[in-house]
């Protein structure tokens, strides 16, 4: 039997669309806008034409930021440092998460290492001594500085912790039936059973780092030095105004001004988390329920 | 009692491994975690770079007596407690409603479409997100300023109006944060049994009856946890948005605790009464996170680690 919907029913309907659909839409109007006004020309963006679609399109901002060295070698610096922390990172944190998921019958220091690690969530020196520490030890300036920081993640080597709880206990039984040491059995047989909760680890890493500015900026004297995330904020802050003057550009120049030249960056610097996001989407949110709902 | 069992052989080897293996986390967070902790005494010191922390003169509890005497304090401590306390209610309404909405509609295309727009800006930086927000919210070029012109009315400065700026902080906040709190209450929210809502027709049971006794019974324990865990954030009030989007105009409404962490330390090198503010910061933090944990696994069984 069909269930009739009353009037009322149908009314509630019909608002629920049009009210998810218009919040949705505008959700997602900052992004397009920007966009729009990336490909849109100077003239069209000062006077105000451009709304979600380009106005005279142009492609005359990218072409300048390509012709920008400094914009390409902050972006190189976020690719080295991402191809640096992911492999260490998932390296460091399969090794730490295996002994983790034992119990205390089988690994004896277990809580030890449990307190360790909780300790480190519940209470932090805070950002002076930190940043001192690094400074002490000579890695500020240098790629390290961005890499070395963030391979040890608490909240990752959880995540793991508990994906590997979850496999049945009896593939390890049969190897250490067989023989097998620790290092085997986490090498040859768990290691290859955990693709999925290194995928999602993987996009953790890469997404974090990539939009991660902060230690950059504290860290790096000079901006040559800065990963893309910091060099663009150096340019965005409300309070600097870039000069768009280089002779040998005065062509581009009259068809970009300051405010498509940054809708490009920003544009360009999002690039690899659009593409990025089916995936992220897909593993994010179970990584997260994952990683700290557990009931 | 059973009497103690020998050792199996190759028991201690296996122990050996597990602590091996444990070594590179324990070494990176000893470094990265616990050194810092000792870096706290600085904050009883007058810190000298050249003398470093075991040469510098320890002072008591100077370099908190002048912070907390100082006459904006009380503003930064109230800005960083109601922006933080702000955004967690708005998010927190804004994820559920947006949930329940979505949990009344029959098509999966259309769920998934909604869901797919919403969700994109919780994986973009401050950096980019304010980027964004600098432009469209400008008063002289700004679209959105653009139509209230058009409206007839006086643009509006989102970002320069101190009695405004919070607001503009928590709304945003929300924007980029709210798809992903959907995607959790929904996840509760399909996952409430069917047959419930199946007998409570047959029962003769209305819509609003059937919300009120079974739907938000059903998302109840969920959002406990959520508010529950959400309290150890009361003094984050969300530093990389902020460093991002203030500018003078609004200092007075929008210097949150972390800032001036950054500002007497980073900026001003002043190490030793940056870290007094970081370590009264952290020590709220810490009751904060340890009573959330808390109550977290009496009212939700929720445990890390």
């Amino acid at each position: 039997m069909a269930i009739r919907k009353s009037p009322q029913r149908t009314a509630f309907l019909v608002f629920d669309y049009a009210f998810l659909l218009l919040s949705a839409l505008l959700c997602l109007f900052p992004l397009v806008h920007v966009l729009a006004i990336s490909f849109s020309s100077a003239v069209a963006a000062a006077a105000g034409r451009v709304s979600i679609f380009p106005v005279e399109f142009t492609l005359a901002s990218y072409e300048y930021v390509a012709s920008k060295g400094a914009f390409w070698t902050a972006f190189g610096v976020s690719v080295m440092r991402i191809a640096l922390i992911l492999p260490l990172t998932l390296l460091v944190t399969v090794m730490a998460a295996y002994p983790m998921s034992k119990s205390a019958k089988v690994f004896r220091a277990r809580p030890f290492y449990t307190y360790f690690l909780l300790i480190t969530m519940l209470f932090s020196g805070g950002l002076i001594p930190w940043f001192l520490t690094i400074r002490g030890l000579g890695i500020n300036n240098t790629i390290w500085a961005l890499v070395i920081p963030g391979i040890a993640q608490v909240f990752n080597t959880i995540l793991l912790m508990n994906f590997i709880r979850d496999l049945p206990a009896e593939l390890e039984e049969a190897a250490v039936v067989d023989g097998g040491g620790p290092l085997t059995i986490l090498f040859r047989i768990i290691l290859p059973l955990m693709k999925p909760a290194l995928a999602t680890i993987s996009l953790f890493v890469i997404v974090g780092n990539w939009n991660e500015w902060f230690t950059g900026i504290i860290l790096m004297d000079h901006p040559s030095k800065y990963p893309l995330q910091s060099y663009l904020q150096s340019i965005i802050s409300p309070t600097t105004n870039i000069q768009l003057i280089d002779p040998k550009n005065l062509d581009l120049l009259k068809k970009i001004n300051e405010r498509t030249f940054k809708a490009a960056q920003i544009f360009i610097a999002m690039f690899p988390v659009l593409v990025l996001y089916p995936f992220l989407q897909k593993y994010f949110t179970k990584g997260l329920v994952l990683g700290s709902v557990k009931g | 009692m059973k009497p103690a069992r020998r050792a199996r052989p190759g028991r201690f080897r296996s122990q050996l491994a597990y602590h091996l293996l444990l070594s590179p986390t324990v070494i990176l967070v000893i470094i990265f975690s616990y050194i810092p902790m000792v870096g706290i005494l600085m904050a009883f010191q007058k810190y000298n770079v050249t003398k470093g922390i075991f040469g510098s003169p320890f002072i008591g509890l100077d370099n908190f007596i002048r912070v907390f005497t100082a006459n904006n304090i009380d503003q930064v401590m109230f800005n960083t407690v109601f922006i933080a306390t702000m955004k967690i209610i708005a998010g927190l309404v804004a994820s559920v409603t947006f949930a329940l909405l979505l949990n009344e509609l029959r098509s999966r295309v259309f769920v998934r479409t909604v869901q797919t727009m919403i969700y994109l800006p919780y994986f973009l930086s401050w950096v980019i997100l304010s980027g964004i927000l600098i432009e469209i919210l400008s008063p002289s070029t700004g679209v959105v300023n653009n139509l209230i012109k058009s409206l007839g009315f006086q643009p509006i400065y989102f970002l320069g109006k101190d009695t405004l700026f919070p607001y503009v902080l928590v709304a945003s906040d929300t924007w980029k944060n709210f798809g992903y709190g959907t995607i959790i209450y929904l996840a509760a929210l399909t996952s409430i049994d069917p047959s419930l809502y199946e007998a409570a027709r047959v029962d003769g049971a209305n819509y609003n009856q059937q919300l009120r006794h079974i739907t938000l019974p059903g998302i109840l324990p969920i959002i406990t946890l959520m508010s529950v865990l959400s309290l150890g954030n009361l003094l984050n009030a969300g530093f990389d948005q902020v460093f991002n989007m203030i500018n003078p105009q609004v200092y007075t409404t929008g210097e949150i605790l972390d800032l001036t962490v950054y500002n007497l330390g980073i900026r001003k090198a002043n190490f030793s009464t940056a870290t007094a503010v970081g370590l009264v910061k952290s020590l709220i933090s810490f009751v904060l996170i340890t009573v959330s944990f808390r109550l977290a696994r009496r009212f939700a069984g929720y445990h890390i680690f």
